[in-house]
């Protein structure tokens, strides 16, 4: 398989079409674009994993587990909320603690009775995922180095922030 | 509800969005989201960080799936490991609002299940996960107007108010909020003296008693 045909994204590519991508899987099981999803993401999440200490084989796996997900709970990702690098991040991270940690990560259910709603706002005043985005990239952009290590690191290890710093 | 006072703090929201705070700090992060618009946000932020990141990830060279394998599975209609992980929630107590969701999967037969442990004058404790490394979750039960006695912690250490509330030097806690603790805090929480407190406490090693008296009882309650 060519690993970087012209569907090989750089960083700095527009968002919109990799979420373009995710709902054209959603609304129409779209098999050309789940395949440039899988040439853009899947190279990217397996090396996110074995940062986090998965060997070849289980990184594999996990990265056929996020894919497939990607496929079948491509209805629910919603490009307001998020853009498809942090739903398809958010996948990974999920079944990484799954099978590397064999433990839980709790979340939050919004249709629990217990829970605490946003307060309400106009539409113009909560941030959409691209200007979300734009705001997170700049801001790493302008970390100094260090710190931006600070922040990778913390991300991409199982260590606690305090013992990085 | 108004807002709350006392939250988690970045560093640990920033941890739980990583996917790197172990199991029972997450249990009490995501309890206090479900309470919390505010953190909710942070965490939200927090994930697109790590999206950005992994876009910003040199890809490796060696996938060896191929989409040609996936699809197949796809039409196969492969069940996924994932599909058939249990979820706790399906039979817990949904009229039960003291326990938010996350904190309910752990207690599904609701508080008055849970074997309560005599730990002093007004105060019980019921252990509800240990995660074998030494970090573990449990309720605390303050009769209303109990003063607990003078203490330190062993390690970062988290008590999220659950009914009720209490005071000590650092502020005043009700549901929801989040009081971090670590080795140079010391303090002595008062119950509010409106109802019981309940709370829930994420523990590393024991407490440290400061006071004569309870580094006698130091034996009789570890958590």
């Amino acid at each position: 398989m060519s690993k970087t045909g012209p569907l090989e994204r750089k960083m700095d590519q527009p968002a919109e079409d990799m979420s373009a991508l995710v709902l054209a899987v959603a609304q129409r099981q779209d098999r050309a674009a789940f395949g440039s999803l899988f040439q853009h993401y899947a190279p990217r999440v397996k090396s996110y994993l074995i940062r986090h200490g998965a060997d070849s084989t289980q990184a594999e796996e996990i990265v056929q587990e996020t894919m497939l997900s990607l496929w079948r709970k491509a209805a629910m990702f919603d490009p307001t909320k998020a853009s498809a690098g942090t739903w398809i991040f958010t996948i990974a991270r999920n079944l990484r603690i799954d099978a590397i940690r064999k433990n839980r990560r709790p979340e939050f259910d919004a249709e629990d009775p217990a829970f605490v709603p946003d307060p309400e706002q106009a539409p113009d005043d909560s941030l959409q995922a691209g200007q979300v985005r734009l705001q997170v990239r700049n801001a790493l952009k302008d970390l100094p180095e260090e710190q931006a290590l600070v922040v990778r690191l913390s991300f991409f290890e199982d260590k606690p922030h305090g013992e990085i710093a | 509800m108004s807002a709350l006072m006392h939250h988690p703090s970045e560093d640990t929201l920033l941890a739980y969005a990583a996917g790197t705070l172990d199991e029972p700090s997450s249990v009490l992060v995501a309890t206090h989201l479900s309470l919390c618009p505010k953190c909710r946000a942070l965490a939200k932020t927090a994930e697109a960080v790590g999206g950005e990141l992994m876009e910003a990830l040199a890809p490796v060279a060696d996938v060896k799936v191929s989409v040609g394998d996936l699809l197949q599975l796809i039409d196969a209609k492969t069940e996924l490991r994932s599909d058939i992980r249990v979820e706790g929630a399906a039979n817990s107590n949904q009229a039960d609002t003291l326990l938010p969701q996350p904190l309910r999967t752990y207690v599904p037969g609701g508080v008055d299940s849970l074997k309560w442990r005599w730990m002093g004058p007004g105060v019980r404790y019921a252990r509800i996960l240990d995660d074998g490394q030494g970090a573990r979750v449990g309720l605390m039960r303050i009769a209303s107007g109990t003063r607990m006695p003078h203490h330190g912690h062993a390690d970062e250490e988290f008590t999220m108010v659950l009914a009720g509330g209490y005071t000590d030097a650092f502020g005043s806690y009700r549901r929801g909020d989040v009081e971090t603790a670590d080795t140079g805090t010391l303090h002595q929480p008062v119950a509010d003296d409106d109802g019981d407190c309940m709370c829930l406490v994420v523990t590393r090693g024991a407490l440290k008693p400061t006071g004569l008296f309870a580094k006698l009882l130091q034996p009789l309650m570890p958590l």
